[in-house]
Order: C-alpha cells, then structure tokens, then sequence
C-alpha cells in the first residue's frame, strides 16, 4: 500500500497511534470506572426521563386531554417533537451511509455515536405519535392486518400510513446496519477482557466473530450495500414526514417545496446534536486524538449548507406565498411573522439563519465553544421551525370564530423534557457500555492519515 | 484424526500480503487470515472468491417489491376498496403513486433485512457462538495466517516455516487440532 496521505491534507488521528493504541483508547470507557461526574450526569438525566415516562403515563390513563391541544389546534408539541426528533436522527444515517459512499473519511470516527444518536432520536420520535393516539393499546391497529378488528384495511393513500413504514423501516435498518459494524468490535473487546463475566457478555454481542478473511469479505459487501439502501431510505423517511404537511390543504402546509426543505433541515439539525453530543464525549472519554478539530470543522461545513439552504427554503416560502395570489396563503406567512407568534418566527430564523452562517468565519469554525454555543442555537431553532409550522397553521382556522392560542400543560413539557432525559440516559450508558468509535474502520486509515505516518512510510 | 496447523503471526497487514503471494507462489494453499480488520487485496491471493450477498440483496429487495404490490393491490383495489375525499380506488395502476412510498419502503426493508439475515446465516455468526479465531490478539493488533499441513502435502513444512520467517512473520505456531 503506497503512501496516501496528503501533505495538505490535515490527518484525522493525532498523535503516534499504534493499532494496539487504538484498541486501548476506544476500550477504556468501557473497562474502567465511572467517575463522579458521569455518576451525577447520569443520575440527572435518569430523572429527567422518570418524570418524562411519569408524564406519559398519566397521559395513558387519563387521555390526551392532559395536553394543552383544542379543537383548532389538534397537532402541537406533540408533532413538533417527533418531527424534531426524527430530524435529528438523519445526521447520522447522513454519516454512516452517505460519507460511505462518498470515501469521507472523516466519518469513521464519529459514525459510530453518530449511528446510535440516531436510534435513540427515533426512539425518542415514535414515542409521541404512538401517545397521540390516546388508546396506546390498539397502536398495532396501523398495520395492514386482517380486518377481525372491523372491516377496514388501513389506508394506503394516507401519508401517516406511509409515515408507519418510513419510520419502521428506518429504525430497524438503522438498527441492523449499525449492529453490523459493532459485531466486530465487540469481538475486540471479547478478546481482551479478563474478568469471566465481561468476557460473556462481551462473547455474546460479538456473535462469535472471529475476523476470517472470508467475514471480512462478506462484511464489507454487506455495509457497502446497506449504505446504499440506507442512502435513498434516509431521504425518503423526511419527505414523507413533511408530507404529512404538504399533502394537506392547511395554508402553509400546503407546499410542493417541503420535502427538500425537510430533508435539508433535518441534516442541519442532526449535525448540531451530533456536534453538541461529541464536542462533550470527546473531552469527557479522552477522545481528542480521533474526533479533532478537522472532524468539527467539517462538520460545520455541512451546517452552513444546510443551514444556508434551510434558509433559502424559508425565504421562498414567503416569496411563493405572495407571487401565489393566495389570500390565505399570503395571511398564513403575514401571520407567522407578524401574528400572535412573531417571537417563535423571528427565534427560528435567528437561531437557523443568522447563527450558522458565522461558520464563514474560520476561527468559529474551528473554536469548539463558539461550534458548542451554535450547536445549541441550532437546535433550539429546529425545534422552533417546526413549532412555527405546525402551531402557527393551526391557530387561524378558515373561520375566525375557531382563531385560539395554545398553550402547552406541563404534562406536554414534561413528555418533552422528558424524551431529552430519555436520549441522554441511552446515550450515557451506549458510550460508557459500547465502543463509541469503529475501531476497525479507524485502524484501516491510521496508515494514511495519522500524524507518525506522514513523516515515514513503508 | 488431528490436523497439523502452522499459524504464521505478523504485526502488519501489508507484510502478511507480500508473505502470502510468497506462499501462493511456492504453491502453498493458505487455509485462512484472521485479521482485525478487512485486508485489501488478500481475497484473491488466497482464492476467496467474490461473495454473491449483494445479488441475494437484490432479490430480497424485488421480493419486497412484488409483496407491496401485491398487498397495495388486494387492500386496496380487490378486496375493500374505499373513496376517501373523493378519491376512488378504481384500478392499481390510476392510484400508484399513492402506493410508490410504502413500496420503496418495503423494497428496501426486505432487501436490507434479508441481506442481513444471509450475512449472519454464511458467516455463521449468532448469540452464543464460540468464537474460532487461533489467538486473541488477532482481534487486536496481529494478523494470522493458517496453512494446514494435510492441504500441503506437495511442499515440506519446513519450507513454509522458512518462507514465512524470511517474509517476516514475527512468530510461528504450530498445533495440532
């Protein structure tokens, strides 16, 4: 193997790494002890999600009643949150599946915790539209099973049904793809545990990997294959949720451009939680060597483009809102901006237009506090957009006697809190219990790109 | 009846790829490589031929496919159509493109799903199964390469010992299975 590494090309493993080095940095959080820190962090999320999953109950038994909905608005946080979570949960197919194809290097560092935020973020998602039935009991009723429960099939035209299979499909692909890249690992860890019961446990998640010529063979067909199946799957899963929107006759739901605008946004905000979880796990982990600067930095160049075309999409909304000669079209964006909801229109558009573009600037882009601080903005301001698109529509009903506000019950930020409570636990016990970086992806690049390499070669 | 095995060890993957085409080309028949991780170039030096996994991929995801067709059909059309908003449920083909999301869907669930399942089926890996690999380090940091003495009955063990020193195997094992 020739030398590929570039001399202009900043390496994406710092420092002198051996392959043994980098079996022991990535097995590190998993054998040693918690400190006290990971311990009160872990104790405070554990709570937020019992009260979350406290909220929820009470929702099941007393109805959805406890939400703050009415008869105008029927969709409020609740959708808002699943869209919001599911949306976070694109980035990290973008990264496994997408960077795959694509030979990004960069991303075998992070697809790892990339790849199981997004399976907590969908968790998280289905969570609330399953809740939004009320009866939870009969949410197997959206599959297409035999009609023994009344004399209905489910409807194929409805883009909620499509919504069901988008979303199962994602998760479990997610699932199965991102179980297939740890088999190997787990192996690794397997193979250096002393203690009995960690080799068990450790034996039992590898599935008896041993890392023949002909698995390895087999294994990269199939990620290469599930990349490219996960590749138009992920760009499926945001369109048809944006068409639970755009396929109704709601003013400001009712536009052909929300599936692109959907899907872009959906990235933007799934890099900020990646970057806000990862600026945190690689200090907190001992991680810096692998997720360095350069790997933030390129991920701030994603934001900017699709923070910049999340902000082109906002801009056509409003001028095709005007050039459409729709009255209600032209109040329904007046309304966003100017109505009873400017402070959430005017929150989204800082937070997702204004604040990514200070990535321009290359010391912001390579400053892991200003990324940090921006990360949070963003996401902060997708949550907002999708509260702008599903409350402010709602609020102005075609006659004026059904105009109300909503107002959420602390049970509808309870369930919120909560699901943020939920994804944190996960995400603390999957980076202390499973290897957070592919280590046998990184040890096929530590050649080319480490720093010990780019001096002398074989 | 117990199987002679030599286990050549080396530190790096490029070293055991010169070794091996050494070994090939001495007509030496190398068992396996066990290897932290895939090895570029190695499958056809030791004749792993390419798999076919991503064309069972194919059919899998054409099963999902005909079976979202299939089932878009009888639902729909055949077996209780419904006007919803207007919107009758006449013939398959005038209410396609409401059907195109949940075929995608499908196609790609059963590709991936069943694809996985062969993987994991070929490759004969499951909860509970005992892993086969010569030494532990070879999910660390060391690749082995395991030539069966029986399958080399033409060459003397001895002259692939002496190959795989001079090729810079950094230890040798033999065992008997």
């Amino acid at each position: 193997m020739a030398n590929h590494s570039s001399s202009i090309r900043e390496p994406l493993i710092l420092g002198t790494k051996t392959y043994h080095q980098i079996t022991e940095d990535i097995s590190r959080p998993i054998e040693g002890k918690a400190n006290g820190m990971f311990k009160v962090v872990f104790t405070i999320s554990a709570l937020i999600a019992l009260w979350g999953v406290g909220c929820f109950a009470y929702t099941i038994g007393t109805g959805i009643g406890v939400w703050g909905l009415n008869k105008t608005v029927g969709w409020a946080w609740d959708i808002t949150n699943f869209v919001w979570w599911v949306g976070i949960g694109h980035a990290g197919t973008l990264i496994s599946a997408i960077l795959l194809l694509f030979r990004q290097r960069w991303r075998m560092s992070i697809n790892r915790s990339a790849e199981a935020m997004t399976i907590f973020a969908v968790i998280c998602a289905a969570l609330f539209p399953v809740m939004h039935m009320g009866r939870v009991w009969m949410a197997y009723w959206v599959l297409p099973l035999p009609n023994t429960f009344g004399s209905l099939w489910v409807n194929f035209n409805s883009p909620l049904l499509w919504d069901v299979f988008a979303i199962s499909t994602y998760f479990s692909v997610s699932l199965v793809f991102w179980y297939t890249g740890l088999i190997p690992d787990f192996a690794s860890i397997r193979d250096r545990q002393v203690k009995p019961g960690m080799r068990k446990i450790y034996s039992i998640l590898s599935f008896g990997w041993s890392g023949s010529a002909k698995q390895w063979s087999r294994f990269e067909e199939v990620s290469l294959v599930l990349a490219g199946l996960s590749t138009p799957l992920v760009l499926s899963v945001h369109t048809i949720v944006s068409m639970d929107f755009a396929t109704s006759v709601i003013p400001g739901w009712h536009t052909t451009i929300f599936p692109p605008y959907f899907v872009a946004g959906a990235i933007f905000s799934g890099f900020a939680m990646v970057l806000t979880l990862l600026i945190i796990m690689r200090k907190v982990l001992h991680l810096e060597d692998y997720i360095t600067i350069t790997h933030v930095e390129a991920m701030n160049k994603i934001i900017i483009i699709t923070g910049s075309i999340v902000g082109v999409a906002y801009l056509t909304e409003l001028f095709i809102s005007w050039y459409s000669g729709v009255e209600y079209e032209q109040y329904a964006f007046l309304n966003r901006a100017t109505g009873p909801y400017w402070w959430s229109y005017w929150s989204m558009m800082t937070c997702n237009v204004i604040t990514p573009q200070l990535f321009w600037f290359k010391k912001i882009r390579k400053s892991l506090m200003a990324t940090f601080i921006i990360s949070i903005f963003v996401n902060i301001g997708m949550w907002f957009e999708r509260f702008v698109i599903i409350v402010t529509s709602l609020h102005r009903d075609y006659l004026p006697s059904s105009w109300t506000m909503f107002h959420p019950t602390f049970v509808d930020i309870g369930i919120f809190i909560g699901t943020i409570g939920i994804f944190f636990t996960l995400f603390l016990v999957f980076s202390r219990t499973f290897p957070v970086i592919a280590m046998s992806e990184l040890k096929t690049i530590v050649k080319s790109t480490s720093e010990n390499t780019n001096q002398t070669h074989h | 009846m117990s199987k002679q095995v030599i286990y050549g060890v080396f530190d790096d993957e490029e070293i055991l790829l010169n070794s091996a085409r050494a070994l090939r080309g001495k007509g030496v028949r190398i068992n396996d490589v066990f290897s932290p991780f895939p090895i570029h170039g190695l499958d056809p030096v030791i004749g792993i031929k390419p798999t076919r996994l991503s064309n069972a991929a194919f059919f899998y995801g054409m099963f999902g496919t005909s079976m979202a067709i299939l089932m878009t059909w009888y639902m729909m059309i055949h077996d209780w159509p419904m006007n919803v908003g207007g919107k009758p449920s006449f013939s398959w083909f005038e209410n396609m493109p409401a059907f195109i999301p949940v075929t995608f869907e499908l196609t790609v669930f059963c590709a991936a799903h069943g694809m996985v399942l062969s993987y994991l089926l070929v490759n004969k890996i499951y909860p509970g199964r005992k892993a086969h690999n010569p030494d532990p380090r070879s999910t660390d940091d060391k690749f082995i390469m395991e030539i069966q003495v029986a399958e080399n009955k033409k060459v003397a063990q001895s002259e692939i010992i002496s190959v795989l020193q001079s090729t810079g195997a950094i230890e040798i094992n033999q065992k008997e299975l």
